[in-house]
């Protein structure tokens, strides 16, 4: 059994939510680089520069690259030999959010309720939280800040088997070309494939995680992604929706076994500034 | 690429009449920030017959909810949040004389057909980059609505601050032709 401390979680929360603002990871970053090359057009090919000089400049500065620093998404794995001492883990996630917004001087930007009074908790708390029970004694902990405008134009549909491939495809790419430029593109296509509603969602969200443009280890699932990249830099839609060859940086997907009534499809976009920092206890 | 046109705020008809979708722009001057629950309360204060927080006759209106400043900066990270979430506001704001928005992301027919009827002009700037265009603000003061915390009003005194002509004074619109031309199939 191993211990970890409450305070050392914290700790740990603070310094990812400044990290994942501030320092864009580097495979995001080469992703971009190489987009460049491909864009023909002229605005296109500014847009990126100016992002690349922004995350350039954010890291140097310790700044957020972005003024949405988003709804903290958290995935944490939790070695089942592992014992948190002085506290609960959410309680401990929440706190480390709440330091490392204001330290960081990161944008407070999540609402109590969601409906009625929208009134801003102040502290960019509660944040969300997914738990796995794993084997074994490490805490891994891995956030993915979500600025609305990406997540905002994120879809899921119950597909009929039938609809098959081209059902994916259709659905998949009419959600990215619709959302246009409001998600911030060049975008990180998430997808989720299967399982239930709330499983194809999680999944889209999950396969953001993978570094950028990482192909599927399943050959099938490679050529999918490949294909439907290929295809939604046909659209046009371009850096910023402005027009241009870049509208998509990489396509990821899960998938789950599902009912045999059903495919699940779940969009889940990431902006350009696809942040995401991890740590090992 | 073209050459960036460099203008003042307030604007002016005679500014926007010259701007052309596509035009690199770079504006100086006084310049205001609001977003979705800023122009919830300028709308209900119109239509209950009370004054607005800000004149804005001529002025523009950016889309942005600022990171706090660390010490020695004006203003954190700003760069445009998606603008449609305004569009349900922005028609009556240009009846009352807004002359301009700066956002990211394409605005409904009914704000086109605002925009060309009220001549005003809609600018994009890249949405992401909002640490790179804090350094074009000089001044930031909250003005209105403080309580919304990061969607206050501020007033931002700016100086080439950089963004493109997304959608004219005549209605065309750059998310429409830019994406037409690179369109493959």
């Amino acid at each position: 059994m191993k211990e970890i401390d409450f305070y050392k979680i914290v700790d740990t929360i603070e310094g990812l939510c400044i990290k994942a603002a501030c320092d864009l990871p580097e495979d995001v970053e080469r992703i971009i680089n190489k987009a460049i090359k491909q864009e023909e057009s002229d605005f296109g090919k500014y847009i990126l520069g100016q992002i690349l000089d922004n995350t350039a400049y954010s890291r140097r500065e310790n700044i957020a690259m972005c003024q949405d620093t988003g709804i903290a998404v958290f995935f944490v794995e939790i070695g089942q030999d592992v014992h948190i001492r002085g506290g609960g883990l959410s309680d401990a996630i929440n706190e480390g959010v709440r330091r490392g917004y204001q330290k960081g001087y990161l944008r407070k930007s999540v609402t109590a309720d969601p409906v009625f009074q929208r009134k801003n908790t102040g502290d960019n708390t509660p944040a969300v939280i997914h738990t796995e029970i794993v084997s074994g004694d490490m805490l891994k902990i891995r956030l993915l800040p979500k600025g609305g405008g990406s997540e905002n134009m994120g879809a899921l549909k119950m597909l009929k088997p039938s609809d098959g491939i081209e059902g994916i495809k259709d659905f998949v790419i009419s959600s990215v070309v619709e959302a246009g430029g409001n998600p911030c593109p060049p975008v990180i296509v998430g997808i989720g494939i299967g399982g239930t509603m709330d499983m194809a969602a999680l999944l889209a969200k999950k396969s953001l995680c993978r570094k950028a443009g990482v192909p599927h280890h399943d050959a099938q699932y490679a050529k999918l992604e490949k294909e439907l990249l290929k295809e939604i830099n046909r659209s046009g839609v371009g850096p910023q929706g402005l027009g241009g060859r870049v509208t998509a940086l990489a396509v990821h997907i899960e998938h789950f076994p599902t009912h045999i009534t059903a495919l699940p499809v779940a969009v889940n976009l990431n902006c350009h500034a696809a942040r995401q920092a991890v740590a090992n206890l | 690429m073209a050459e960036i046109k460099r203008i003042t705020a307030p604007l002016t008809a005679e500014i926007v009449s010259k701007l052309k979708a596509g035009d690199m722009i770079e504006i100086t001057g006084v310049i205001y920030t609001a977003r979705d629950a800023a122009h919830k309360r300028m709308v209900q204060a119109y239509q209950e017959g009370q004054p607005l927080p800000i004149a804005i006759q001529g002025q523009i209106i950016y889309y942005v909810g600022p990171c706090p400043a660390k010490r020695g900066q004006v203003i954190g990270s700003c760069g445009p949040t998606t603008s449609f979430r305004m569009d349900a506001y922005t028609p009556t704001l240009l009846e009352l004389g807004l002359k301009g928005m700066i956002g990211k992301g394409t605005r409904s027919q009914d704000v086109i057909e605002c925009i060309k009827k009220n001549e005003a002009i809609y600018f994009a700037a890249i949405g992401g980059a909002g640490a790179t265009i804090a350094r074009s603000v000089k001044k930031a003061k909250v003005v209105a609505y403080p309580d919304l915390g990061p969607e206050a009003i501020y007033r931002l005194e700016v100086e080439g601050f950089p963004c493109i002509v997304a959608i004219d004074s005549h209605g065309d619109n750059l998310y429409q032709s830019g994406s037409e031309r690179y369109r493959l199939n």
